[in-house]
């Protein structure tokens, strides 16, 4: 077995670390992606450009780039909004920072998922919920948003693994998920490649575990849907 | 927005981008010539011939870039034969580090795209040329390659802007390309949402012009767009 020397408490805080920041930056990313579907396929001209510009920016732009602009370049920002709150110590937390950064980047691309799935939806279903009397918000919320939630599962998943990769990203900022424990290790124990191995197995288990997940969510979702043969 | 630092310090990102460019083009190369016997083999009948390309698939594509960065630029010097090695004089070099990882790295994911692209192709297509007397090598040279580019160049072009954005990570390991080279500037100026600005518009640039060039080879394949013009 590996010798850890004793930093296998510190890799699981770690790796704890890293779920939390995974699934704060999806709920983040999830209301934004929505969002920016329903903006980009609005009939409201500012809206829709709202929208692509949204999705075209953000994932143009390398996500370390968002990181480090999200942590560095929102301090003036923050001590302004302090000020006004009186509260002068305000500042973004390296978590705050990292969840919101990579919620933005899920959410980019999470908008062009959302809008597939918006749009394939036929037009009839809108129709027949007009026809029985419910208003716009009762129609998306009883009608599309679940329909939406099915077909745009997958491709939802398939994001969630690459923002799952992408949290070693906040290492860079300083928060202490796994790769910036895994750096501490080798500083103290001067064996890179045994730790950093040791991250990739975890990121590995982690990726094995969503993809597990994704699979009984989607059989799910899918229910009354799945074919006969 | 104090635009005068950035035109002041834009020869600088210039450079940088330079370096990322160089990075995202030897590993897309480099790559895509790893992912053929990858994909074909990751494509196979026999288990035995597809089980070590899905274990290479799955380790890169299942762990940051970030780790398997650092298990490449940190990580071997933990190792006196490979201290000692031939290799070393490159093995030390973070930019032959950051070389050889991205195309480790973008090999499994161009590997993929290649299997996928196989599976696509018709198999009545693979069964004429198999009546029309042709080896098995040559109806993967002539009949399934060709096909395979043609549907598995847009997820290529992708791969490629994804990797332009993943080669940002090269600063992590003290590579002045476009985002190192920020952050070194940033160091110096301490104007962090002007430099990050320039340079997220120089990805920008860089991104849209691969898209276009993509859009333009793909037109130039396509075969039925063009025997449509006759």
């Amino acid at each position: 077995m590996i010798d850890l020397h004793g930093f296998g408490p510190a890799l699981a805080a770690g790796t704890l670390m890293t779920i939390k920041l995974a699934l704060t930056a999806l709920a983040i990313g999830l209301v934004l992606g929505l969002s920016g579907a329903l903006a980009k396929t609005s009939q409201n001209p500012i809206l829709s450009t709202i929208g692509g510009l949204y999705s075209t920016i953000v994932r143009g732009v390398p996500e370390l780039l968002w990181v480090l602009l999200m942590y560095f370049g929102t301090v003036n920002l923050m001590r302004a909004l302090g000020q006004w709150l009186g509260m002068p110590q305000l500042e973004l937390s390296a978590f705050a920072a990292g969840s919101i950064a990579l919620g933005l980047c899920f959410g980019a691309y999470a908008t062009e998922v959302f809008r597939g799935a918006l749009l394939a939806i036929p037009r009839g279903h809108r129709e027949a919920g007009q026809a029985l009397g419910m208003s716009r918000p009762r129609i998306f919320w009883r009608i599309i948003l679940p329909q939406m939630w099915r077909i745009a599962l997958p491709g939802l998943g398939n994001l969630f693994m690459i923002l799952m990769k992408d949290t070693a990203l906040v290492s860079v900022i300083g928060l202490e998920e796994i790769m910036r424990r895994s750096q501490i290790a080798v500083t103290a124990t001067k064996e890179p490649f045994t730790f950093f191995l040791v991250a990739a197995f975890i990121y590995l288990g982690l990726t094995v575990i969503a993809m597990t997940a994704m699979h009984f969510l989607e059989r799910r979702a899918a229910r009354g849907f799945v074919r006969s043969a | 927005m104090n635009w005068e630092v950035i035109i002041k310090w834009f020869p600088r990102l210039l450079e940088g981008a330079g370096l990322t460019l160089e990075l995202v083009a030897i590993s897309v190369v480099a790559g895509l010539l790893l992912a053929i016997p990858l994909g074909i083999a990751r494509s196979s009948a026999h288990w035995y011939v597809r089980a070590l390309p899905y274990g290479y698939i799955f380790f890169f594509r299942g762990t940051p870039l970030l780790v398997q960065l650092f298990l490449v630029y940190y990580g071997v010097a933990q190792f006196d034969a490979i201290r000692h090695g031939p290799l070393w004089p490159y093995l030390r070099d973070p930019f032959w580090c950051a070389v050889i990882t991205m195309t480790l790295h973008t090999a499994a994911y161009i590997a993929e795209i290649l299997r996928g692209a196989i599976q696509a192709i018709p198999p009545g297509e693979i069964e004429a040329a198999r009546a029309l007397g042709m080896s098995k090598w040559q109806t993967l040279f002539y009949i399934v390659m060709p096909r395979a580019t043609r549907i598995g160049l847009p997820a290529y072009s992708n791969e490629v802007i994804l990797m332009l954005k993943a080669s940002a990570l090269a600063s992590t390991i003290t590579l002045l390309d476009l985002t190192g080279m920020a952050r070194t500037i940033i160091a110096r100026t301490y104007l962090p949402v002007e430099i990050f600005f320039a340079a997220g518009m120089l990805y920008l640039l860089i991104a849209y012009i691969l898209v276009r060039a993509f859009k333009v080879l793909e037109h130039k394949l396509r075969v039925d767009a063009s025997q449509q013009g006759r």
